[in-house]
Order: C-alpha cells, then sequence, then structure tokens
C-alpha cells in the first residue's frame, strides 16, 4: 500500500487506538490486582449520562462540555459507589452494579427526552465509537508527518488522547513505588505512611481520565477491553510487577494495531468490500491474546 | 382495563413475571456475592444473537425469529460463563478479571458481527440493534407471548430450585452435609440468571437486564436479614418495577421501557436505603442520636453524683429538659435521685467487673446499661451485700 493512501486514512486511526489502548492498559494493570477490575466497565458505562449532561447544559455538540461530563460522571459514580458501599453496607461488586445500570439508564432516557435526533449524539456511536472516521485528509504521503501545515490539521482526538497516556504514564512513573506497595500489602504500606486511600482514589481518578478520552476517541468497548484484556493477559506472563506492565503495553499496542488492520483489511482479504467495526475488532483481538496467555503463559497457574 | 392495549398488558404482564424471576434469581446471586456475573451473561449474548440471525438467514429465514435469537443468545451467553468459570479456575485471574474481559470481547466480537451483518444484507438487520437497549415499540404479539412465557417458566424454575438455593446461599458448608453440592446450585443460579437475561434481552436490553438482577436484590436485602425473604421480597420488587416501567413508558412516547423499568427499580432502592428499618439510613441516624443522648444522659447524672460542675452545652441542654436540673444548673429533686441512681449503678458494675466468674455478664459492660436489666433481682442483692463490705457473701 502506498503512504498516500495509509498516512491520511490509517494511520491516525491506528495511531489513536494505540494512545488509547496504552492509556487504559497503563493503570488496569494495577486496578486489575487490587480486585477493582470491573471499574472500568462501570466508568464507561455513566459516560454515557455524563455526555448527555454536558451536551444538555451547553447545548452544543462540542468536545469540551461533553469531556467534562463524562469526567464529571465518572466522579460522580465513584463517589456514589463508595457511599452505597459504605452507607449501605453492600458489596463492592453489588453496589457497583446498582450505581452504574442506574445512571446508564438515566443517561438513555435523558437522551431520547431531548431532542438529539438532529445532532450526531447516539448509544451506539458511544458504545462502538468512530475510530475508522479519525482520518487526516491533509496529508498526502510520509512526507507529510514533516510538514508543519499538514500537522496543524491532525485529528485533534490524537492530541487529547496523547495529553491522557502522557498523564497517565506520569502519574504511574512518579507514583510507582507507593502504588506498587499500597496494591500488594495495604497494610504495609499504611505503616509507611503512604496515604492509602487517597492514593486508591487518585489511581480511580486517573484511570477515569484515561477512560473518558479514550472513549472520545474509540468508543465504550475498547476501553472496557482495554483496562482488562492487556493487563489480565500480562498478569498470566510474569510475577514482576514491572515486567507485568510492560506485556500488557505490549499487548495494548498489539492488539490495537491486529485489530485495526484486521477490521480494515481483513474483510478485503476475504473477498468483501466493506470492512467491520475497528473497535469491536480490537476487543475481539484483545481476548485472542488473553486466551493465548491464559492456555500458554508462563504464569498462568495460580500458585 | 385502564385504556391500556392488549399489548401493553401483555408486555407489562410479560415484564412483571420476568421483574419477579429476575428478583428471585438476582437475590441468591448477590446473597452469593456473584452479582456482577449477571454482567458477564448479559454482554456475552450479542455473539450469539449475531451468530443466530446469520444462521437463519443463511438457511433461507428471515432471520428475525425471536426464539433462534435468543436461543444464540443463551448458547454464547453459555459459553461465555464457562470462560470465566474456566479462567477462575485454571488461570490465577481473579473472579472480576474474567468477567470483564470475557464482557468486553463476547461484546466486541457481537459489534464486529453487527456489522458484518450491516453489510452483507443492509436494512434487514433492522431490529437486532434493539437488543442492546430492549425496547417494546412495535413488539409482534408472538413476541409478547414468547417473553410471557419465558418469564414464566424462569419464575417456575425459581420456585422448584428456592429450597436449595436458600440453603447453599445461607450456608454452603451446612448444605454440602445434606446432600447439596454447592458447586451445582450454584450453576443452577447461574442457568436461572442467564435464562431471566435472554428472556429479558428484548424488553431491556443486555445493558440494562444486569440492573434488574442486581437492584431489587439490593433493595431486599435493606428490609430482612433471612434469605428466603430477601429473594420472596426481590421477586416483589422486581415484579413491581417490571409492569410499573412496562406501563409507564407505554403513556408517553419517548419513555424507552428498559430505562424506565430500571430506575422504577432504582427509585425503590434509593427509598430502601434511606428509609428501612435498623440497615437504612434514616435509622442509623437515629441511632446513633439516640446513642449520643443516652452517652450524655449518663455521664451528666455521674458528674451530678460526684458534684462536679457541667460545662457540656448539649448535656446541660438535656438534663434541664427532662427535669434533672435548674436552670443554674442545680440539681432538682428527680435529678439527684436519678443521679444517685446512675451512681448506684456505676458502683454495682465496678464490684461486677472485679468478679472472675461474672466474665460473661461484664463483658457487656458499654457505660450505658444499667446493670438491673441484665441481672434477677438476687443478683442484684448478692452484688449490694458484696459491695457494702468485705464480710459480705456472694
Amino acid at each position: 500500500m502506498s503512504g498516500a493512501e495509509f498516512v491520511p486514512l490509517s494511520l491516525p486511526p491506528i495511531v489513536i487506538g494505540v494512545l488509547a489502548a496504552l492509556a487504559c492498559a497503563l493503570p488496569g494493570n494495577f486496578l486489575l490486582l487490587r480486585r477493582q477490575a470491573l471499574i472500568g466497565d462501570a466508568i464507561s458505562h455513566v459516560v454515557l449520562p455524563g455526555i448527555v449532561a454536558g451536551f444538555l447544559l451547553t447545548g452544543a455538540v462540542t468536545t469540551w462540555p461533553m469531556m467534562l461530563g463524562a469526567a464529571g460522571a465518572a466522579v460522580l459514580a465513584v463517589a456514589l459507589i463508595q457511599l452505597v458501599q459504605r452507607v449501605g453496607r453492600i458489596e463492592p461488586g453489588a453496589a457497583m452494579g446498582v450505581i452504574f445500570t442506574t445512571m446508564f439508564a438515566g443517561g438513555v432516557l435523558l437522551l431520547e427526552q431531548s431532542d438529539t435526533s438532529s445532532v450526531h449524539l447516539d448509544v451506539e456511536h458511544a458504545l462502538y465509537g468512530n475510530l475508522e472516521s479519525l482520518i487526516w485528509l491533509d496529508a498526502t504521503g510520509w512526507a507529510s508527518l514533516t510538514d508543519p501545515e499538514a500537522l496543524v490539521w491532525l485529528p485533534p482526538e490524537l492530541g487529547r488522547m496523547a495529553v491522557a497516556l502522557a498523564v497517565v504514564a506520569l502519574f504511574i512513573a512518579i507514583l510507582w513505588r507507593p502504588l506498587a506497595i499500597s496494591t500488594f500489602d495495604e497494610g504495609f504500606a499504611r505503616t509507611l505512611g503512604i496515604p492509602v486511600t487517597a492514593l486508591g482514589l487518585a489511581l480511580v481518578i486517573v484511570a477515569a481520565i484515561a477512560a473518558v478520552a479514550a472513549f472520545d476517541a474509540v468508543g465504550s468497548i475498547i476501553v472496557i477491553a482495554m483496562f482488562i484484556c492487556p493487563p489480565a493477559a500480562a498478569r498470566l506472563m510474569t510475577d514482576r510487577l514491572a515486567v507485568q506492565v510492560g506485556w500488557s503495553a505490549v499487548f495494548a499496542t498489539l492488539s490495537a494495531v491486529l485489530g485495526y488492520v484486521l477490521a480494515g483489511y481483513g474483510p478485503l482479504w476475504l473477498g468483501y468490500p466493506d470492512s467491520v467495526s475497528a473497535a469491536g475488532m480490537i476487543a475481539t483481538v484483545s481476548g485472542l491474546i488473553l486466551g493465548a496467555a491464559a492456555l500458554f503463559g508462563p504464569r498462568r497457574q495460580r500458585v | 382495563m385502564l385504556g391500556l392495549g392488549y399489548n401493553t398488558l401483555l408486555v407489562a404482564t410479560g415484564a412483571g413475571l420476568l421483574g419477579l424471576a429476575a428478583g428471585v434469581a438476582g437475590a441468591f446471586l448477590y446473597l452469593r456475592k456473584r452479582s456482577l456475573m449477571s454482567d458477564a451473561i448479559s454482554h456475552a449474548t450479542l455473539p450469539g444473537v449475531a451468530v443466530a440471525f446469520l444462521v437463519m438467514v443463511a438457511l433461507g429465514g428471515e432471520g428475525r425469529a425471536l426464539v433462534g435469537l435468543l436461543t444464540g443468545a443463551a448458547l454464547s451467553s453459555l459459553a461465555g460463563l464457562a470462560i470465566v468459570h474456566w479462567l477462575n479456575r485454571h488461570t490465577r485471574l481473579g473472579e472480576d478479571a474474567a468477567i470483564g474481559a470475557v464482557l468486553s470481547v463476547f461484546f466486541g466480537f457481537g459489534i464486529v458481527l453487527l456489522t458484518v451483518i450491516q453489510t452483507i444484507g443492509a436494512g434487514r438487520q433492522a431490529g437486532l440493534e434493539s437488543f442492546l437497549l430492549g425496547s417494546t415499540a412495535g413488539m409482534l404479539r408472538a413476541d409478547a407471548w414468547v417473553i410471557a412465557a419465558g418469564g414464566a417458566l424462569a419464575l417456575a424454575a425459581c420456585v422448584v430450585l428456592r429450597r436449595p438455593m436458600t440453603l447453599v446461599s445461607f450456608d454452603p458448608e451446612y448444605a454440602a452435609t445434606q446432600g447439596l453440592s454447592p458447586a451445582r446450585v450454584d450453576m443452577a443460579m447461574m442457568a436461572l440468571a442467564l435464562a431471566v437475561t435472554v428472556v429479558g434481552l428484548k424488553i431491556v436490553g443486555l445493558i440494562l437486564i444486569v440492573a434488574l438482577l442486581i437492584l431489587p436484590a439490593v433493595a431486599a436485602r435493606f428490609w430482612t436479614e433471612r434469605s428466603e425473604a430477601v429473594a420472596l421480597l426481590a421477586g416483589l420488587i422486581g415484579g413491581v418495577s417490571g409492569s410499573a416501567g412496562a406501563i409507564l413508558s407505554s403513556l408517553a412516547p419517548d419513555l424507552p421501557t428498559g430505562p424506565i423499568i430500571v430506575l422504577v427499580a432504582a427509585a425503590i432502592f434509593t427509598v430502601s436505603l434511606l428509609l428501612a428499618p435498623t440497615r437504612g439510613v434514616l435509622a442509623g441516624v437515629l441511632a446513633q442520636l439516640s446513642f449520643r443522648r443516652r452517652v450524655h444522659l449518663r455521664q451528666g447524672l455521674l458528674a451530678l453524683a460526684h458534684g462536679h460542675r457541667i460545662h457540656e452545652a448539649y448535656t446541660q441542654r438535656l438534663l434541664r429538659r427532662s427535669g434533672l436540673i435548674r436552670a443554674d444548673g442545680v440539681a432538682t429533686e428527680a435529678g439527684q435521685r436519678a443521679a444517685a441512681r446512675a451512681a448506684l449503678d456505676e458502683r454495682r458494675w465496678h464490684v461486677l467487673r472485679g468478679l472472675p466468674d461474672a466474665a460473661p455478664v461484664s463483658a457487656r459492660y458499654d457505660g450505658l446499661t444499667p446493670v438491673d436489666t441484665l441481672l434477677t433481682a438476687d443478683q442484684i442483692a448478692a452484688l449490694d451485700r458484696r459491695m457494702a463490705g468485705p464480710g459480705g457473701t456472694a
């Protein structure tokens, strides 16, 4: 394939997909080890009411109000889950189920009630995202990557996703030791004076930032899959946290690239003219990787 | 009847039966701490629906027969359950990770298949998307019957399985000694949740059916401690949410059935959270306040008995309102009596806690409970003799 076609049409979605996958998979490692893997699932459900509320409050389908709405909804959901769990003495899984389904139902109702038919805001879009549409029409070939004129017109999602990934990576890099200690031994972390509760909350908020940014670019399916599958597969490869995080980054990247290519070109190879959902395919590939790790991973067994 | 159409009534009945079955099945899932399994079960139905559609089209059918689609849903959901189980048993991944992996991957694959369906026969797939969020608008009468019958069947299964499920969710070890295999009963429970999910796909949709399995159960748990009662109450709450939601949503055009059902259940949950006796928030606050009041009253009386001045404003207010002290802080006659009683009680406790063989009673000392509510008159008399001097006998 020539650069003239690949660079404008396929490169940006692949890069955005990889950035999104990494941004979710990195905090996913810690969530997985803390048995909070489903927080990603909960957050991605409550993003819908968040963006609908953001839209209704501002009346504009622009990115920032919606992303702020989504982030607000994510934080609200985390707070409500904690509240219901503490006040009602309900186990965490059920508390999560109560809150995210209720908020999601509220979001769907809001969406149906408000006149959003004229704008591109619907549940399907929220779920699958629209990775394929993130194209860079100003690019003419590989040379455009060094052309500042064309670079200005890169899809804005790319920049946002890169910033989100940077935030996530910085958070993990700076707080690596306290995060690792409090993840493996909360009691010990407390005796060292690490603010365990605040750190746990910060981790969830960073995960929410990643989820909201990724959701905006690629839809919630990838978000849920990337929070869990690459870290889970990585967990079956090694006993060391740093190595696990490394593996999860490799698996996330592999899922995004392979998934996008299979969705875009797989049907062509089989003789069908149309592509299939890239978001769905990326999730599928991540699942296949996890399956392979579960069957052959060197540390798959419980010890 | 109520000006509702025949179809609405049928759907409301079906949703009610479905809600009942979901409430009962969800109660047992909740008591077994496996509520979120329903999330994996429901999301894993999507590829099955799509494959069933493709198979039915390939066989020359129209592809929209509800029974066929639901069969496909059940099969792929079963596969999802099996994978969660396998991952949890044979790898070091926890159940939450297994659930998350299965739900996201199956759902993603289902989305891939939906786009395949879109490309091979544009327009004909209309309706499959409705499984995501459920829809009763334009539902065929035959479909309504399938749902009502499915709901009734699931409910019947709940009734048949209620004894073993209650036993296992209450005490799995004891259930095992009674010849029940907790693993098998758990499996039956999952199968029931799966059946409810599949039946509910069309009305509530696969994303929200989870709510119907969780909300009624959690709400019911606030009101009672007994497993069987939780299940019954959850069934009731689920049933009411189902039919009320279905009827409400038929009253106006922009009220989607699934979300309305869920929001009705969520409202019942909120009321339970706030108002339930003993476990509810309000009851908790009241208990806290009454505890505070008793502590202040007691400490105030002890201070009076020892002739100390009371500086705490709340304690002063409390004693004054009870007529135990005058406005200038001096004890009234009733106050002196009450103070003497409190001081005597405290002395009795002091002696009692010094007796080695009184340990079971001493353990209940909290500085509030009067000792004469725990001991008989004879025991109190013995205590008083012992207090009177070293010569007294117990």
